[in-house]
């Protein structure tokens, strides 16, 4: 059994009240932040742990906290970014739900490390149900005296609330949440100025996953360096891996990262196997946005070394070769399924999400999604083949917010490691049972 | 159509929501507002209904329809009592969304995006909703029905028919 640092208490029955969560020691890491009073020492925590944002582009958090503005008079805020819409994560829900006094004690305690009197949790509307566990948790915080004014009379003052989006997976990206949760539409924000600098309401704001500001909790009350001793390379730490497809044992592990692939697929520890007893065809590792890598190269690196479930090893190879760990979104195809039909589908999700601002993306996703549904209905060309290549080849690196990067990657990597398979489309069609009109494409009232 | 108005109690409710934001940021409460306008209008937004929120946050209303038509969430048409909202993004996909799409859509007889014509049932299908671990999996109101079967499905739209269970349920829990 890997060490576990969020998740060790999760079937303590009742963890998700607040008596049964301060039993098992919640709420020790805001009793030693409000001690100490040394915000400052917090972030150097922090910043020792080598804890990377957990939202999926893997920014050093102690290092973002550290670049926040701190102009004399002016509101900070804290923002946790609860928006988890990228398809295959569902690691944040379930944290939320089963044990919500972690996230608001990781809230808490990272807010005063940051001197935020304001804190917001952005839920994504479709959790509504998650919504309501927060509040009451919240609550239950605010009657024990550790939200509000002057906690445990520390004289330190903070306010909590949970803000509802209402489905839109581009407000995960922490600008155009900031702009929805100023009651806009969510259109990411070009940068600069950061967040840290101009966020929410134009004060400086820092934006963080889930599950990041869980691992502060860990993190404030054993040491930075406790957690650095957790995992490997510049991977500290444990991580929430959602793990989904053709497996046998669907759910969410905290694991140790180092853990090998082969080992996650395979153990009755983690996924169980290849559902049905099927063998492995692909891997999306991180979310939907990271290149998907065919079972030899999720398995073991182009050089042949084991992969392991790192951000370093995951990458290893850049593109050519690699993946990205990304939000720990793991989704797995078996032999029997079409690269060029979930490939499509992808697409077909990017183009629904753009929110249209840039033109490569916004013409983009339509552009790639077309061609991939007249290939896979039998009707596509070698040229349009190479067509989507080029497409996705000029989406990439050249939009306002990196939704175009991660609408592009898929493209890109489906090509370059099953090109036979859209040749195959394009070839033989008759040959492919899946050839045949799907009439779910959109819902017709946006069509 | 009901009245377009608030009851006093939930006036109440947001005015607690807008007083959590910083003076003059009060737009901040929008989508919370047109959450509770949608469950309490029938479950749609109309062009009145968005035109009383724009009122009370003394906004225009095109900035409510701005970012009402923005959000997948937001009806801005008619629905039926019962909404019923599909996954087909990845994982959904990959264990069989498409099945029990076209399986509601032949016993409705209606294609994603429409109404039945006794007004009962709307087919919506949505992308990824973080339960992927349990797909195929579909949304009513605010609750997720996971690890679909065909009779699963069956027994839901029978449920929802015959105990008139609409999406409207959401109303209750919107207000807490
Ligand atoms: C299109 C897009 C969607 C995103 N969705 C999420 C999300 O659902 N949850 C999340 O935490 N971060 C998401 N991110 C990343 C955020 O922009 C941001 O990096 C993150 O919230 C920072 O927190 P972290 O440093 O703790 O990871 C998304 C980014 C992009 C470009
Ligand atoms: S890349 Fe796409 S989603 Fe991001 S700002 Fe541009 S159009 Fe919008
Ligand atoms: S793919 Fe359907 S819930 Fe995530």
């Amino acid at each position: 059994m890997g060490k576990k640092l969020l998740l060790q208490n999760i079937d303590v029955p009742g963890i998700n009240t607040y008596e049964v969560y301060r039993k098992t020691g919640g709420y020790k890491s805001v009793e030693k932040v409000l001690e100490q009073k040394n915000p400052d020492a917090i972030v150097e925590e922090v910043k020792k742990s080598g804890l990377r944002g957990r939202g999926g582009a893997g920014f050093p958090t102690g290092m973002k906290w550290s670049f926040l503005a701190k102009p004399e008079g002016v509101a900070r805020y804290l923002v946790c970014n609860a928006d988890e819409s990228e398809p295959g994560t569902f690691k944040d829900r379930y944290l939320m739900e089963k044990i919500p006094h972690l996230l608001i004690e990781g809230m808490i305690t990272s807010s005063y490390a940051l001197g935020a009197n304001t804190s917001f949790i952005y839920i994504r509307g479709e959790y509504f149900y998650v919504l309501r566990i927060l509040e009451k948790a919240i609550k239950e915080a605010y009657e024990n005296g550790w939200l509000g004014k002057n906690i445990k009379g520390s004289g330190y003052n903070l306010d909590l609330y949970v803000q509802v989006g209402a489905g839109a997976y581009i407000c995960g990206e922490e600008t155009a949440l900031l702009e929805s949760l100023e009651g806009k539409r969510g259109n990411p924000r070009i940068k600069p100025p950061f967040p840290a600098v101009a966020g929410l309401y134009g004060c400086p704001t820092v934006v963080n996953n889930v599950e990041t500001i869980a691992a502060v909790v860990p993190i404030v009350n054993d040491g930075g360096d406790a957690y650095a001793a957790v995992g490997v390379e510049r991977s500290t730490g444990t991580k929430l891996i959602s793990a989904s497809g053709h497996i046998n044992k669907p759910g969410v592990y905290e694991i140790e990262m180092g853990v090998p692939v082969e080992e996650f697929i395979y153990s009755d520890e983690y996924c169980g196997g290849i559902k049905n007893g099927k063998k492995l065809k692909a891997v999306v590792a991180g979310g939907s946005s990271v290149p998907i890598l065919p079972a030899d190269l999720i398995l073991k690196t182009a050089a042949g070394n084991p992969r392991l479930m790192t951000y370093e090893s995951l990458a290893d190879g850049g593109f050519a070769t690699g993946t990205m760990l990304g939000s720990g979104g793991f989704i797995v195809m078996d032999e029997t399924t079409s690269i060029v039909k979930n490939l499509w589908n992808f697409s077909r999700f990017y183009h629904h999400e753009s929110c249209g601002q840039c033109s490569p993306c916004r013409e983009g996703t339509g552009w790639m999604e077309k061609i991939l549904h007249k290939i896979l209905h039998g009707h596509g060309t070698i040229k349009d083949i190479d067509l989507l290549w080029d497409i996705q080849s000029k989406i990439e690196g050249k939009t306002i917010c990196p939704l175009g990067d991660a609408a592009a990657w898929p493209v890109a990597s489906a090509i370059r490691h099953f090109r036979k398979e859209f040749e195959e489309y394009v070839n033989n069609p008759e040959s492919i049972q899946d050839v045949k009109h799907y009439f779910n494409v959109h819902n017709v009232a946006e069509a | 159509m009901k009245n377009i108005e608030f009851s006093e109690e939930t006036l109440k409710t947001i005015r607690e929501i807008i007083n959590r934001y910083p003076e003059g940021k009060h737009k901040s409460a929008l989508i919370p507002i047109l959450h509770i306008a949608q469950s309490e209008f029938e479950g749609w937004l109309s062009p009145e209904a968005m035109s009383y929120v724009a009122e009370i946050l003394n906004i225009e209303p095109v900035e409510v329809f701005e970012v009402a038509s923005f959000y997948s969430m937001f009806n801005l048409k008619p629905v039926g009592k019962c909404v019923i909202e599909v996954c087909h993004t990845s994982s959904c996909w990959l264990m069989g969304a498409e099945d029990v799409i076209n399986h509601i859509g032949k016993r409705l007889g209606i294609k994603p995006g429409q109404t039945t014509s006794d007004g009962l049932f709307t087919l919506k299908t949505v992308e990824c909703l973080g339960s992927c671990g349990t797909a195929p999996m579909l949304m009513v109101g605010a609750d997720f029905y996971e690890n679909l079967t065909l009779e699963k499905v069956d027994t839901l739209i029978d449920a929802c028919k015959s105990s008139g269970k609409s999406s409207s349920y959401l109303v209750d829990k919107m207000l807490g």
